[in-house]
């Protein structure tokens, strides 16, 4: 490294390994992954959300889990929360639900309206 | 990269490494393999957190959430709950009467916490310098490479009030002015990693927590005095830090930022470890320079300064851990910053490592300024068990005692010097109403007089002197006039050692008189010591009344010195105990009892005068 520009570069780089600690995401995904969310796959929606997340190189998304949000029959759910936007829940989650969700909502910022089950403020 | 959606910050300092830590990661990491969630969860190992009595403990991100006390038994509903769930568990979190605190910023102990030194102690992998230059790191040599002249730095540093963390608290923009104004070339930096007292690891915590910190600050402290070369003195009993350090080197050179030529400037810079032997003068600067060269641990007098002439005789800069620390923060965020936290002639924060009768043990950092209570009581949630606040040991074995009295001083260099003790290093001994303040006086002369290189007399025999004095205090020997011959040989000793450990190494004895001599005279003139601390100050007594003739105490007994029967109850041979206390905890009925003083039987035979010069010989 030579220049102040190059300690730059690799800063930006080492903090976006390190976003999960620092609390400043623009959104957080929140997987319900209580035992019936497990049982309804809630482990492949995790792991597709994180593939999707990884593999688009979103850097201020941080992707969590949750436990059971008492939505038993439509799981497994998932939960995306903006600041200053209602948090929108999604249900009857799958993996390619879920990625069509990171794609349309997280990236394009429109809400998939199909797979809403719950707005709130 | 796959992304991860936790991360586990481990803490890996010594005192959780001592209570499994590293067992807790190895376990953790079969679970995560079982779960098949490997990839998506990160450990970092991080240095101190902090709250060492917990050990060990970890923070858990996006919550943030903060385990205590976690065993490999906890892991399994731990990962199965939190990990694989998000269900984060209640049962491992700080609790007090009822009440969770979940998350680091809810726990009274974080709270009244300054952390400057430690900003990232904790919260970094101490070996990825990603993770340092993530949080900021190099940013400011950067800038003072850059965009300011050493002259400049200087300045920044002087309006920024820094002084020595090491104890002295000379003020450090005034040691780098001189070292920058000495003739003579090439010049040294050193970073002082001695740290000697007894109870204090904060400099150990930093070099193992944030290792690239203090490289940082020497570097930017190298620039500004015109040095190219440093050392980092640090004691042989930090194995970790070492390691760390000599890690933190390596991976600096390996990104170019040590090396020729640094972000393009004239400016180059070399480092290197040197370890010290575990002397605790060493610490002292003379001392560490002649360790450096191969020498004896001794001092040497002053003048000349290290600043005029010191490692290989030229001059050289020697600054604690702590105060290198504190460098890179001050540049980036500005003098003035830094100067509006503590008190007019005390700046910024200082790290304490707080521990003895406490419940909070740990290490802490706090604004100057802040009083003994906030500190002892807020910070360290108090004493333990319902105890009474006694005394409270500052600066280690140079420094001294203070008491209830006390509480409400401003910790700050100027406040606490008056009242009889110093900052030091920042080693905080909380003791309770159990203690003897003899004998603790005693304890921390000893330290010394073991660590007295030898060299200058009154600190060799005056402390010898001191001590057997202090023995026959403690063992009923004491005679009128005991005190004034202490605190006279302590104040010569005081007056005419050459180094900081002579002239400091009576101030515990000294406080001590001062605020407790009481204390004192009970022990010389009544016999007695009333905390039943002093073993031939104190006696174990059967009740005949209470005692039930059971012979248990006697059977139990490892001197078999408690005759009796059930009809004539049983009574202690006072002249063959040897106050181990095993009858008093086995007895059903509690009939015995300890009390200070000497017993009946023996007082007759102690308070006789006897012959004193033989002690001497």
């Amino acid at each position: 490294m030579k220049t102040l520009e190059d300690l730059r570069k690799i800063r930006e780089k080492a903090q976006s390994e390190m976003k999960t600690r620092d609390q400043k995401a623009r959104v957080k995904i929140v997987v319900g992954m209580g035992t019936s969310g497990i049982a309804m796959g809630a482990r492949e929606v995790m792991k597709a959300i994180l593939d999707e997340v990884a593999k688009r190189n979103l850097d201020d998304v941080l992707v969590t889990q949750t436990g059971e949000k008492g939505l038993s029959s439509m799981e497994p759910v998932v939960d995306v929360i903006e600041e200053g936007k209602p948090t929108v829940t999604y249900g009857n989650m799958n993996p390619e639900k879920a990625r069509k969700v990171i794609a349309e909502h997280i990236v394009n910022g429109k809400v998939v309206n199909d797979y809403v089950v719950a707005t709130q403020s | 990269m796959t992304l991860k959606r936790t991360d586990i910050l481990l803490c890996c300092g010594s005192g959780c490494v001592s209570a499994g830590a590293l067992k807790v990661k190895k376990k953790l990491l079969e679970l995560f393999e079982q779960k098949d969630i490997t990839s998506e969860i990160n450990i970092i190992e991080t240095g101190c957190m902090g709250p060492c009595d917990y050990g060990p403990v970890m923070m858990v991100y996006p919550e943030g959430v903060f385990y205590k006390t976690v065993g490999v038994d906890d892991l399994e509903e731990l990962v199965e709950e939190h990990f694989l769930k998000g269900r984060p568990l209640k049962r491992l979190m700080l609790q007090e009467e009822e009440r969770i605190f979940a998350t680091k910023k809810d726990i009274p102990f974080y709270q009244k916490q300054v952390k400057v030194a430690l900003e990232h102690c904790g919260y970094i992998d101490p070996e990825s310098i990603e993770e340092y230059i993530a949080v900021g790191g190099y940013e400011a040599l950067g800038k003072v490479l850059t965009e300011m002249d050493p002259q400049k730095t200087i300045e920044t540093i002087k309006e920024s009030g820094l002084r020595g963390r090491g104890g002295g608290g000379f003020p450090t923009a005034t040691k780098w002015a001189f070292t920058r104004k000495a003739s003579g070339s090439p010049k040294y930096v050193i970073c002082n990693g001695d740290e000697g007292d007894p109870g204090a690891f904060m400099d150990r915590s930093i070099l193992e927590g944030d290792p690239h910190r203090v490289l940082e600050g020497m570097m930017i402290a190298a620039y500004s005095i015109g040095a190219n070369k440093g050392y980092f003195y640090i004691r042989a009993e930090y194995p970790l830090a070492i390691k760390r350090i000599k890690n933190a080197i390596e991976k600096a050179c390996e990104y170019g930022l040590i090396g020729e030529n640094i972000f393009g400037t004239d400016f180059s810079f070399d480092a290197e470890v040197r370890t010290g032997a575990g002397a605790f003068v060493c610490g002292e600067e003379t001392a560490l320079i002649a360790s450096i060269h191969g020498e004896r641990g001794q001092p040497n007098a002053k003048p000349p300064y290290p600043s005029d002439s010191g490692v290989w005789q030229k001059p050289t800069l020697v600054n604690n851990v702590e105060t290198l620390a504190n460098v890179r923060t001050i540049i980036l965020k500005g003098a003035d910053w830094f100067a509006k936290m503590g008190t007019e002639a005390s700046k910024g924060t200082k790290v304490f490592a707080l521990t003895g009768d406490v419940k909070n043990t740990g290490l802490v950092e706090v604004p100057m300024g802040i009083t003994l209570r906030e500190l002892i009581f807020d910070v360290g949630g108090g004493i333990v068990d319902g105890k009474k606040f006694k005394a409270v040991q500052l600066g280690g074995p140079s420094g001294g005692c203070l008491t209830a009295d006390h509480l409400d001083t401003s910790i700050d260099y100027e406040s606490l010097t008056e009242k009889g003790a110093m900052m030091g290093s920042g080693g905080i001994i909380v003791m309770d109403d159990a203690n003897c303040m003899v004998n603790v006086a005693k304890f921390f002369l000893e330290f010394s007089l073991e660590e007295s290189c030898g060299k200058c007399t009154p600190c060799r025999v005056g402390l010898k002197q001191m001590y057997s004095m202090l023995e026959r205090i403690t063992s009923g020997e004491g005679k009128p006039g005991d005190i004034e011959e202490l605190e006279s040989l302590g104040n010569s000793i005081k007056a005419l050692s050459l180094c900081g450990l002579g002239q400091t190494a009576p101030n515990p004895v000294l406080s001590t008189i001062r605020y407790f001599r009481n204390e004192y005279i009970s022990h010389i003139e009544d016999k007695s010591c009333n905390t039943k601390v002093c073993l031939d100050l104190m006696h174990f007594l059967i009740d005949k009344d209470k005692c039930i003739g059971c012979s248990l105490c006697s059977r139990k007994c490892p001197v078999s010195c408690i005759p009796g029967s059930r009809e004539e109850k049983y009574e202690i041979i006072q002249e063959e105990c040897v106050k181990c206390g095993t009858c008093m905890e086995v007895c059903p009925v509690n009939a015995i009892s300890k009390l200070p003083g000497i017993s009946e039987e023996l007082r007759s035979e102690k308070t006789e005068p006897s012959d004193y010069r033989s002690l001497y010989t």
